[in-house]
């Protein structure tokens, strides 16, 4: 486990991007990630990916700070297509009502020209989200991220919520850390030379601790946050958010633009959410 | 019936708290299965427990925060059906709430029934139902494939929920106070 690790490895640099208040960036993410999710036409895929690695380019996020998410999504990715022929081998030849062989594989198997570019699609569809997910991870402020929340319509409550577990999950982290490291001195194995049996319960061993304390801590907290009146009105005002200034409603009306955009060209040209080359 | 969507402070805090640690157990203490993108989750005994404890609208809440943000930090982005979906396990857990004698210090047989009862339901509906149409709906996934994954995870889960959450019940019920233990000397 890497105790080193970061929660929202959040940098304060000045761009125009860590500029944008958070509200902004919240529904930017949201329209945008929900515009990828829903076509399944390849040029859009490729526009809007070009656009995000732009703004990536923009908010001045290293390639250091994002290697292990890609090699993270790129096994997931790869392992989903491996998995999606073999379960689905004629997804394509379905979406796309024709059939181009290539070649019959092994045991039944064919490959057609519509499965590769099916997964293809799929591939640079699941890819291009990425960039948008790590741009709002590293350039909003989580403080900031609990009041942009309620301020699209989540109930306060819920906020505060997704707040403190922001606020805690480090604390948890080193926690975690250190209960492991206690229990490992007095002689607790954790690694693969224990059966798998014996690291089950051993493992255990480290959450009953772990969550315990955490019990006992969300008594303290409550009553802290009940002294001080908290869940006593219907809204409350937030600290850390930002009024909206000339950028922000650039950036909402670019991103509403490209949705609005992705909708239309699935409705009146493609007539689906696919796009069909081969008719 | 009413008590079960009461939220207090308290209800609130154990959210947070609870999401928080989902989501270390969510990225760090799993085990892989043999099918793909699946593993075994020792966060679903936690989120069972959690809400249990605290009733289905924190349930909810910890396995979607705790979801949602675990992926967020290993991908990027979350995978909202699943999200969701684990969303609405949590939910389901939370029926078991003032269903057992957990708080009276007691978590015998007929508690232990019931939870189980409860947290299998919650993850057939969760896993074997939202999850792959849903992933059919958003994402447009191959039928057999994301019911095979959600079979799977259907599985695993309440394995996962049944021992890690039926533990962690008996230790607790084992710090409470017993009813009338108390005697007069």
């Amino acid at each position: 486990m890497n105790a080193k690790m970061k929660l929202f490895s959040y940098n304060t640099a000045d761009t125009p991007v860590h500029r944008l208040s958070g509200l902004t960036k919240l529904i930017c993410f949201l329209l945008l990630t929900f515009a990828v999710m829903f076509s399944y036409d390849i040029r859009v895929i490729f526009a809007v990916m070009i656009f995000s690695v732009a703004i990536l380019r923009l908010s001045q996020i290293r390639f250091s700070q994002i290697r292990a998410m890609i090699v993270y999504v790129l096994v997931f990715v790869v392992a989903n297509a491996i998995i999606s022929f073999f379960f689905s081998p004629e997804e394509g030849v379905k979406i796309y009502g024709s059939r181009h062989n290539i070649v019959n594989l092994y045991g039944g198997y064919k490959l057609t020209w519509e499965q590769i570019f099916y997964q293809i699609t799929k591939f640079f569809k699941y890819f291009s989200v990425i960039p948008f997910g790590i741009i709002f991870l590293l350039t909003t402020n989580p403080s900031e991220f609990a009041s942009s929340l309620n301020r699209i319509g989540v109930n306060y409550k819920a906020a505060f919520a997704v707040a403190l577990t922001l606020r805690y999950f480090p604390d948890m982290q080193r926690e975690y850390h250190d209960i492991s490291q206690a229990q490992q001195a007095r002689g607790l194995e954790l690694s693969h030379k224990a059966k798998f049996a014996d690291r089950f319960k051993n493992s255990l061993l480290i959450l009953i601790p772990l969550i315990f304390l955490s019990l006992e801590r969300v008594e303290t907290i409550s009553n802290a946050m009940d002294l001080r009146g908290f869940s006593k009105n219907d809204t409350r005002t937030w600290y850390t958010s930002r009024k909206f200034a000339r950028a922000d409603y650039v950036a909402l009306a670019v991103s509403a633009l490209i949705t609005i955009g992705t909708v239309y060209v699935s409705v009146f040209v493609n007539h689906g959410r696919f796009y069909n080359p081969f008719v | 019936m009413k008590d079960h969507f009461k939220v207090n402070t308290r209800t609130i805090v154990a959210t947070g708290l609870g999401a928080a640690i989902f989501t270390l157990l969510f990225m760090y203490v799993k085990v892989p299965s043999p099918v793909p993108e699946t593993s075994f989750q020792t966060a679903y005994g936690l989120s069972a427990f959690f809400a249990t404890l605290f009733g289905p609208i924190a349930g909810a809440l910890i396995a979607f925060i705790g979801h949602a943000l675990s992926d967020a930090l290993q991908y990027g982005s979350p995978w909202w059906s699943w999200v969701i979906a684990s969303g609405v396990s949590g939910f389901i857990f939370g029926f078991a709430y003032k269903r057992t004698k957990v708080e009276e210090g007691e978590f015998k047989t007929r508690d232990i029934v019931t939870f189980n009862v409860i947290q299998a339901i919650g993850n057939v509906v969760a896993w074997v139902v939202v999850a792959p149409v849903l992933d059919i709906l958003i994402y447009q996934e191959p039928v057999n494939l994301v019911f095979t994954q959600g079979i799977t995870a259907a599985i695993m889960n309440t394995i996962s929920a049944g021992v890690i959450g039926t533990l962690l019940l008996i230790a607790y019920a084992a710090t409470r106070a017993k009813k009338g233990s108390l005697s007069k000397g």
